[in-house]
């Protein structure tokens, strides 16, 4: 028996800023299928985190249950961590928020996890636009239970079993949009160098932004009948323009001709650069963005990219008005403020 | 880049480190595996087979593989693969059954081997299989050549050396032993189908026209042929005080002899500075671990006499500068000239071939230098039947060489006696095997351990110097051997990569530990080189580069520091990567 990672690395791995190798985030060793696109986006998150230099500790992943909601185990080992029940990794998620605003939050589900059971959490989460980034590892079939469509095959998409679908599916960035998530992004977990920078603007994102990933299930859904396998997605993407990310400090490097590229300025000053291909369409229009989503799947293909971005969003601390610190480091005073305050709140409701 | 041809063999022959640098390609990781599961009969056979001389080499091979080792690029030290090899011979039961078999029927052919070296020796062991008739020559009373008269008994016990030596000898090869052959004309007129000339390097070199040799000269004494007396104890002692002159390892052979036979102060001096000395890393630590200092950057000025007998040396200061082209002068410093005092000198300056005793008009050619000129493939002379190998060839290099060069000029021996063109060379027997077992089984032991080498015990150095024939190393036991041969990355189990099963998920690219697999548009080599997930800047290490995928793009392996482990056989949905294991059997006579 093997199944050891080695603990040897390559001699002259990349250090990034903080001094850490790709090492500090990587995870324990998958025990998903082999192939799975799963494993692809846990390589891509830990990638994306390592290369944006942010301290392990400082980040909080979370997850529900099903093949995705096992990842969490295979990135970011030195995050926190939270496995919770079946599709109601949103209000844990939110919970631990409003608990410690300073930590950074991503949470990873499936189409059965978010688009069954967790339908409702899923929806409530995006109306408040909690900061947090949500995956979803999207293959389409229930693999934990030997793959049962699930509510985002698509019609006549047929799996192992090889009986075509015949429910509509479930859109989640159509979902997502509607429901007023600020970033909403689909991409391919065979796509790595869309797919990482998708996750660094979702981290630089303050709000809620959602990454729907097709993750081929190569063990019940990647057959030739399969709208989520490998093979087909790859034949029948398309891309709203190949995305850069460019972090605050860094000066913009490559310029692209003149109309064909856009920067969007993220909030810390950091800025994505979408080079733009056929879908040239306003990112900030709702509307539009519903628009080319439904007129590239009457083509009969896959929109993938940034879809939508709300520049300057409201999170759900600054719509609720909470306090700006972490609950950890309050005070006694601060939480307790005594009886005179009590009162003088009571006299200023009568 | 164009698609790699793995079918040739020379591909995956390359990616075995250690085998391929070794002269005698003999397949370390396949003996290593073998020791790790208790095969120690195997472990010595396949040693047997490649490198004629395991229990000797196990001791005292100048290690090519050791550098070359891939775990010296990802941890601090190289596998200590030379010392493993003695494991196995130590561990071993008595072979002499899985020796070949020596045909009662002779095939009429004659062979003279002029020399009793590591070369005349391994073309006796490859001819005696195939029906030969073998006379062997030395000056000596024992054969073995340098392995006996120059490397010292505590490094390698005679017992050890004769047991190897008479593995071949009991073959039946005729010996001619204490005969010194002074006319090649003479060995030429007797008969034989073929001569081979296996004699050595043996003239070491002097300095005559320092001040004061021709005095000094009951004092002075040739490194090598120092040794020689001292292995066939013509010589038992000498002065307290002793200067050994240079820096390689002779130097560091002559130095510990002396100073287990009467040197008290007994130091090494180098012109070159420390870092130059050609002596290996491992037998200078040796050699200062009983106490011997190293004086650099001395050139030999004078020797000093008083009443007609050796009192001392001067030596000048010198300090190395290097030329742009790196080459290097040395410089007198301008500090006053050191004296030395000493009772003797040992000259260990580097050896030179002689050859007074080959007639010049006999066909063989001579080159500028006044050496034979030798085929670099075929090991033969202008003189058709006249073969040369080992140091005798090109000049002293090390035993494993020796045994390299034996081999191949057996198989142009034989094919010389059977009348076939000796330039058309037989290639060597490969396997590629799939070691798959099951879902994560396979017939190796892929886990990579993570234990630093292993240091070999060495007797107490006050007993070690209380007697030269008390041999400093003890040798791995087997416990330190067992995780000792854990440490190798079993690189002749290959991974081969089958583009059309590929469905680009990327799941090897994503486990590799040291980032080895990346799937990129190709280009040309020097920019896929830096285009890779860890630019490949090891140019000595080959990409391996698949045929256009799907995706139009390619999938390219940086071979440099890929442990071997199988995980991205392990997480290939579809099988297309799978490990298997490359077996290269050296071609031999016959």
């Amino acid at each position: 028996m093997s199944y050891i990672k080695s603990n040897f690395r390559h001699p002259n791995a990349k250090v990034n800023d903080l001094g850490f190798t790709m090492r500090e985030y990587e995870g324990a060793l998958s025990t998903l299928c082999a192939g799975c696109g799963h494993d692809s986006i846990s390589a891509a998150i830990s990638k994306a985190y390592f290369e944006m230099n942010i301290e392990p500790h400082r980040i909080a992943k979370t997850s529900g249950i099903g093949c995705s909601s096992k990842t969490p185990a295979y990135y970011l080992n030195k995050a926190h961590g939270f496995n919770s029940v079946h599709g109601r990794m949103p209000s844990v998620t939110t919970g631990a928020n409003m608990a410690n605003r300073d930590l950074q939050y991503i949470g990873v589900s499936g189409d059965g996890d978010t688009a069954s059971i967790g339908m409702g959490q899923f929806a409530h989460v995006v109306r408040r636009n909690l900061n947090m980034i949500y995956i979803v590892m999207n293959n389409g079939c229930y693999g934990l239970t030997k793959g049962q469509d699930s509510a985002t095959a698509d019609i006549g998409s047929a799996s192992k079993k090889g009986l075509p679908n015949q429910f509509s599916s479930i859109d989640l960035c159509q979902l997502a949009l509607q429901l007023g998530a600020g970033y909403v992004a689909r991409s391919f977990s065979g796509d790595k160098n869309q797919l990482i920078p998708l996750i660094k603007g979702a981290i630089e994102h303050k709000g809620f932004a959602i990454i729907d990933v097709i993750s081929p299930c190569v063990t019940f859904n990647n057959t030739a009948a399969s709208t989520k396998g490998y093979e087909y997605v790859r034949d029948h993407l398309d891309a709203t323009g190949t995305i850069d990310f460019v972090p605050e400090r860094q000066e913009l490097k490559i310029i692209h001709p003149e109309g064909t590229a856009k920067e969007v300025q993220l909030h810390d000053g950091s800025k994505l650069v979408l080079k733009k291909n056929t879908h040239d369409y306003d990112l900030s229009s709702k509307r539009e963005a519903m628009d080319v989503i439904e007129s590239v799947r009457e083509e009969n293909k896959i929109l993938t990219g940034l879809i939508y971005l709300h520049e300057d969003p409201t999170d759900t601390h600054e719509k609720i008005n909470s306090v700006d610190k972490p609950l950890n480091s309050l005070s006694q005073e601060e939480l307790c403020p005594g009886s005179n305050k009590l009162d003088a709140l009571n006299e200023a409701m009568r | 880049m164009k698609e790699t041809n793995i079918k040739d063999y020379n591909y995956f022959h390359k990616v075995i480190d250690c085998q391929y640098a070794c002269p005698a390609h003999t397949p370390v990781p396949e003996y290593i595996r073998m020791i790790a599961a208790g095969r120690y009969d195997d472990a010595y056979m396949i040693n047997w087979e490649s490198n004629v001389f395991p229990g000797v080499l196990g001791r005292t091979c100048d290690r090519p593989c050791e550098p070359a080792c891939r775990r010296g690029r990802v941890d601090e030290e190289p596998v200590a693969i030379c010392r493993l090899k003695r494991v196995a011979a130590d561990n071993k039961n008595n072979i002499t059954n899985r020796l070949p078999k020596i045909p009662s029927q002779k095939n009429g052919k004659k062979i003279a081997l002029i020399g009793g070296g590591p070369a005349s020796l391994t073309v006796a062991r490859d001819l005696m299989p195939l029906g030969y008739d073998v006379e062997l020559y030395d000056d000596q009373f024992k054969a073995g050549g340098f392995m006996r008269s120059q490397i010292p008994s505590f490094r390698l016990p005679e017992t050890v050396l004769d047991e190897e030596v008479n593995y071949i000898l009991d073959m039946g090869v005729t010996t001619h032993l204490k005969e010194t052959v002074t006319s090649l004309k003479s060995m030429l007129d007797k008969d034989y189908d073929a001569i081979f000339i296996g004699t050595g390097a043996p003239r070491a070199r002097d300095l005559p026209k320092l001040e004061g040799r021709k005095t000094a000269d009951a004092n002075v004494h040739l490194g090598i042929d120092w040794l020689a007396n001292v292995a066939f104890e013509h010589t038992e002692e000498i002065g307290k005080k002793v200067l050994v002159l240079g820096g390689g390892n002779t130097a560091m052979d002559c130095c510990r002899t002396a100073r287990r036979i009467g040197g008290i102060d007994v130091r090494i001096v180098v012109r070159s500075p420390k870092a130059d000395m050609k002596a290996s890393p491992w037998e200078i630590e040796d050699a200062e671990h009983e106490g011997i200092p190293m004086y650099e950057n001395h050139v030999p000025k004078a020797f000093v006499c008083e009443k007609g007998k050796l009192v001392g040396m001067t030596f000048e200061r010198v300090k190395a500068e290097y030329a742009e082209n790196g080459r290097r002068t040395l410089v007198p410093t301008g500090e006053p000239d050191v004296l030395m005092e000493c009772d003797d000198v040992l000259m260990a300056l580097g050896q030179m071939n002689a050859f007074p005793w080959i007639e010049r008009d006999l066909g063989i050619e001579f080159n500028d230098w006044d050496m034979p000129e030798v085929d670099k493939t075929t090991f033969q002379t202008s003189l058709s039947n006249v073969f040369v190998g080992g140091d005798a060839a090109w000049g002293p290099e090390n035993v494993i060489t020796a045994v390299a060069h034996g081999h191949q000029a057996a198989i142009s021996i034989d094919k010389f006696c059977k009348d076939e063109d000796t330039s058309k060379r037989p290639i060597p027997g490969t396997t590629l095997i799939s070691q798959k077992m099951g879902f994560h089984d396979w017939l190796y032991n892929a886990p990579v351990s993570d234990d630093l080498r292993y240091v070999v015990p060495q007797v107490d150095t006050d007993l070690a110097l209380s007697n030269r024939k008390i041999e400093v190393e003890k040798g791995f036991t087997l416990e330190q051997g067992l995780k000792e041969v854990q440490r190798c990355l079993n690189c002749d189990v290959q991974t081969v990569f089958t583009q059309d099963l590929c469905i680009e998920c990327d799941a090897c690219e994503d486990i590799c530990p040291t980032n080895c697999i990346n799937f990129v548009d190709n280009a040309d080599e020097d920019i896929l080189r830096n285009n890779l997930k860890m630019p490949a800047d090891n140019l000595e290490q080959s990409l391996q580069v698949s045929g256009e995928l799907k995706t139009k793009r390619v999938m390219v392996k940086d071979e440099n520091v890929c442990l071997h482990c199988g995980l991205c056989s392990e997480r290939c949905p579809t099988g297309a990567w799978d490990m298997r294991k490359f077996l290269l059997n050296e071609a031999k006579a016959g």
